[in-house]
């Protein structure tokens, strides 16, 4: 029994595909729990869905020209993000559509046009491959890249973790404080591309957010200090990835949708089963008591 | 305390001379500025709504270029409506204390020992020093409040610009609030105080009050007069029968 048990756990690490397959979620999974935090806190996630759908073009086009991949998804990337940029920028302007409508239409075109690509006759076959991801599939250079994109990380998210708290927490005092938060906004967002553009090729182009937004919704459930939030995060994506790798393994079903669907899990059922930090007797309760004097407007 | 208006021309050390605001190309937000405040004294900034307190708060910080004339001021720090702040933030007391040391250091170094020990100083000067560790939003108004002043007390900037300090506070955190600002004030700072309230502003040493443009700049009781403070509100001023005068109960858009 017990020795089956262990057969189960250790099975799947016998194999060099599936080693291969754990260190690279290992490696996203750091870089997606830990920079997910800022994601979320910047309110960024929509951001982050919106260019990792929008760059299929570049990915499909780079696969039909036979270009590598991440050429294909840094240009993709760039496109999308100025795309983004364009339709905010418009739905501002407009008094007929708001801007989270410009956003999503652009980025629906974009994604169509992806899927239009990989479904002509001359494209090589591995749609699947870029829209889901291929975790067994992943080389050693795509390791490699992995490793880097942590190491690049953990140098701009510990350096820049104090003033990045700082802007967040109230992005208007930011000039007082002598900080930049569009220095601020940029850095995550380059930050944003770069982990998106890596760990799109292991996850997919539709489960790449799953990484960077899921578990931090779990971390935040049981901390209450960002350091501390920015651990557990990534110790929930990894330990969560690779028990999405376990169920893929043994139920016999697709490798990033398992790790993709037990994150989001995860997140969803400590939202449902936890209350929210200091919710008792803490923020929530304030913030719902009516203000004797709300907050007068910049003058 | 003494007479501010006799040492305002030699010991002057924020001074702002014809000064002019705008944003962008903007049409100018505020004009004809011209005061000087000596160390160590509270100046109670007056105004409505889009008055120009925020404005000339911008350019002391040099967030704002002016459009005409000049500012000569030390560094100054901001102490920002707590309002604006996030509750749901997952920091301490302490990690916004520390904030203000970052305008102090280069982008490449992180707060150590030295900025937490400071950080801890000034919780401890403005009475927290038993909410050190206790999360931001958990704190009440006035004890938020408390730990902007200490954030910029971390600043270690001679000047202190507060923006509407004491809104939403009950009676006795803006007491306890009001004491502190003296105290910082004996201490040889200079504080500017942005406030909606006339009667708050009688209890500082000076008084400016704005509407788009300066209206006047001296010491409360003879600054203080009828036309002034109608031309600084507008016809929204109300005279009660008891012969007091109220500014408007302030009506606000909000931001979500």
């Amino acid at each position: 029994m017990l020795s089956s048990i262990i057969n189960d756990i250790v099975d799947p690490w016998r194999e060099p595909l599936l080693r291969r397959a754990f260190a690279e979620i290992a490696l996203l999974g750091v870089a997606g729990g830990t920079l997910g935090c800022w994601v979320v806190f910047y309110r960024l996630s929509y951001s982050a869905e919106s260019l990792a759908h929008a760059l299929l073009p570049g990915l499909v086009g780079a696969a039909l020209l036979g270009l590598p991949l991440l050429l294909g998804g840094a240009v993709g990337i760039l496109f999308a993000a100025l795309a983004v940029a364009w339709a905010a920028r418009i739905g501002r302007a407009s008094s007929l559509i708001d801007r989270e409508t410009a956003v999503a239409v652009v980025v629906t075109t974009l994604f169509g046009l992806g899927v239009l690509l990989a479904l002509s006759a001359d494209s090589p076959p591995g749609l699947n491959g870029l829209l889901f991801g291929d975790v067994l599939g992943v080389s050693d250079s795509d390791l490699l890249l992995a490793g880097g994109l942590v190491l690049a990380l953990g140098v701009v998210l510990g350096l820049g973790h104090h003033r990045l708290l700082a802007v967040g927490l109230d992005r208007l005092s930011a000039p007082a404080l002598g900080l930049s938060a569009v220095r601020a906004d940029v850095l995550l967002l380059v930050a944003l591309a770069g982990t998106l553009l890596v760990a799109v090729q292991g996850l997919g182009n539709l489960l790449v957010v799953a990484v960077l937004v899921a578990p931090p919704i779990t971390a935040r459930r049981f901390t209450r200090r960002m350091a501390p939030m920015l651990i557990v995060s990534a110790a929930v994506a990894v330990l969560g990835g690779w028990a999405g790798l376990y169920l893929s393994y043994h139920a016999g079903i697709a490798a990033g949708a398992s790790v993709a669907g037990l994150l989001c899990l995860l997140a969803l059922l400590s939202v449902a089963l936890t209350r929210s930090p200091g919710s008792g007797r803490g923020a929530r309760s304030r913030a719902r008591r009516p203000r004797t004097s709300p907050a007068p407007r910049a003058g | 305390m003494h007479d501010p208006g006799a040492v305002m021309e030699t010991e002057a050390i924020l001074r702002c001379s014809g000064l002019s605001l705008a944003y962008g190309t903007a049409p100018v937000a505020l004009s004809g500025v011209d005061f000087a405040a000596p160390a160590g004294v509270c100046v109670g900034v007056l105004g409505p709504n889009g008055g120009g307190k925020t404005t000339l708060f911008r350019a002391l910080i040099g967030e704002l270029e002016p459009v005409s004339g000049t500012v000569e001021s030390p560094r100054c720090a901001v102490v920002p409506q707590t309002e604006r702040s996030r509750l749901d933030y997952p920091v301490s007391a302490l990690d916004v204390a520390l904030m203000g040391a970052l305008s102090r250091l280069p982008w490449w170094r992180r707060p150590g020992r030295a900025e937490r020990e400071q950080a801890r100083e000034a919780l401890r000067r403005v009475g927290l020093e038993d909410r050190i560790e206790t999360t931001f939003g958990d704190l009440s108004g006035g004890q938020r409040q408390r730990v902007l002043v200490a954030r910029a007390l971390v600043q270690d900037a001679p000047v202190l610009l507060l923006d509407e300090p004491f809104s939403g506070l009950d009676t006795a955190s803006a007491e306890q609030l009001e004491a502190l600002l003296r105290a910082l004030a004996a201490e040889g700072r200079t504080l500017l105080i942005a406030t909606h309230d006339v009667d708050q502003a009688r209890a500082w040493d000076l008084v400016l009050c704005l509407n788009r443009r300066q209206i006047a700049f001296g010491p409360p009781s003879t600054t203080l007069t009828l036309p002034v403070l109608e031309a600084t509100y507008g016809a929204e001023l109300m005279t009660l029968p008891d012969g007091s005068v109220v500014a408007p109960p302030h009506h606000h858009h909000h931001k979500h």
